[in-house]
């Protein structure tokens, strides 16, 4: 039977690329289908009816939501280039620390990205107390699951790009590399490896985006 | 007993994330030792097996820690192969029971819990964005069961756990809150589930009386009323 996949994601989505970093990672042949969110395609909203957001993956008209999810459908179903690691206390680890990124990191890094002056001073301290805790992780490893690239580097590999565009949208410096030297080294490792580095948006354009959004934030929260 | 194959569960009774491990440990049929944490303070075993989020549960296996409840349920779903399997073999169907205990946590417990501080208008549109989040896991729970007692099919599963660990508190917030969320008229295979979810040899003892929580509720809230405004 011919194995039909399709990955619904948008230009810019991070949490898409996870999805694409595995199957790429995998060498498993698939269709993108491009989305506007502004303007939301019926097959995404037949798709993913209850959160209506990429990625969603469909494979052979089942579709799946929620990137994690979808990472370890990718995983279970095609076994080669394994993500995860055998042992279940290891795999634990790496599950726990994915939802760590998602539960605190990011939201820790879009609380100093939507402020500005004393707010963002601020908001600065719990993001940076959570970026140690990946500087710690990461002690004598080159990537987060070890030796290769495995799901936990898929999970955090958004902050390998978005982490530079947001603090040159925000003028401000949140990742000190002086003080988390392993972070700021498998940032630079993730975003230069093979299949990896062919994959970002275009820099010019994720900055623009970003640029307007920030502007939109700041002015939404501004005292009138 | 080798020390490899001590098991512990640092909790509290209120707590569905709790009951989630002991729900699986005791559905593998593994001997634990219970340590219950005083509601109010963290004990110093807690504060070191889990350092980031300082919370229950945690399930200390051997000398290893491992937090989040539905990670825990996992473990214990692949270090404890015998049967039954709390996850189902298929990716697919396990893709759909992590998609909607995501769901249950991410969206319908953190809508109900809302309820019973709100009042007017507000209370009721939580009402509804809890009660429209039931509705779907109606749906879900046709789709996942197909004709069988559970989500899991004929025994408890990953998505029975998940959902069912919520039951006391939604139960309380209906007593208290003075609302249906759980409705025969709109959901009636999941009233008969949840029946059948709290009479399960693994869960009764660990499931939290209705009315306890009540009164915790009750005192929470008076505490909070009476605190300094949070920052």
């Amino acid at each position: 039977m011919a194995e039909e996949v399709k990955l619904f994601r948008t230009w810019s989505s991070p949490v898409a690329l996870r999805v694409i970093w595995a199957l790429e990672l995998k060498g498993i042949p698939y269709e993108v289908i491009l989305e506007d969110l502004s303007n939301k395609s019926s097959l995404l909203l037949q798709y993913n009816p209850i959160h209506k957001k990429v990625p969603v993956l469909v494979h052979n008209g089942k579709s799946i939501a929620e990137s994690l999810v979808i990472l370890e459908y990718v995983e279970e179903t095609w076994k080669q280039t394994p993500l995860l690691p055998e042992d279940p206390y290891e795999r634990a680890m790496e599950r726990f620390w994915a939802k760590f990124g998602d539960d605190k990191v990011l939201p820790s890094l879009w609380n100093v990205f939507n402020k500005q002056g004393k707010d963002q001073e601020e908001a600065i301290v719990p993001a940076q107390e959570n970026l140690t805790y990946l500087e710690e992780l990461l002690r004598g490893k080159i990537f987060f699951s070890g030796e290769r690239i495995g799901f936990l580097d898929l999970a955090f590999g958004w902050l390998a790009n978005m982490v530079s565009v947001f603090e040159e949208v925000m003028g401000a410096t949140v990742l000190d590399n002086q003080k988390l030297p392993s972070l700021s080294a498998w940032m630079k490792n993730f975003m230069d490896a093979p299949i990896i580095k062919e994959s970002w948006p275009p820099r010019d354009k994720l900055i623009t985006k970003y640029q307007a959004l920030r502007e939109a934030r700041i002015e939404k929260e501004a005292p009138k | 007993m080798a020390k490899n194959d001590d098991v512990k569960v640092l909790g509290a009774w209120p707590s569905p994330f709790v009951m989630r491990a002991r729900i699986a440990l005791n559905l593998k049929s593994i001997d634990y030792e219970f340590l219950e944490e005083t509601i109010g303070s963290k004990s110093q075993l807690l504060l070191q097996s889990n350092p980031v989020h300082k919370k229950v549960p945690v399930l200390i296996h051997g000398d290893k820690p491992i937090c989040e409840s539905l990670i825990i349920v996992q473990y214990i779903d692949e270090v404890w192969t015998s049967a039954p399997s709390i996850l189902p073999s298929d990716p697919y169907d396990r893709a759909i029971q992590r998609f909607w205990a995501a769901y249950v946590d991410d969206k319908l417990f953190a809508s109900m819990r809302q309820i019973k501080s709100l009042e007017g208008e507000e209370k009721k549109a939580m009402v509804e964005q809890a009660t429209e989040g039931i509705v779907l896991l109606e749906e879900a729970f046709e789709k996942c069961s197909k004709g069988k007692p559970f989500f899991g099919g004929d025994r408890i599963g990953y998505l029975d756990i998940a959902f069912g660990s919520i039951l006391g508190w939604l139960r309380a917030t209906e007593k208290m809150g003075e609302v249906k969320l759980l409705d025969e008229a709109k959901t009636p295979r999941l009233v008969k589930w949840a029946g059948r979810f709290c009479a399960d040899g693994a869960v009764k003892d660990c499931m939290p009386e209705t009315d306890k929580l009540i009164e915790l509720a009750k005192v929470l809230m008076a505490k909070m009323k009476g605190a300094p405004p949070k920052q």
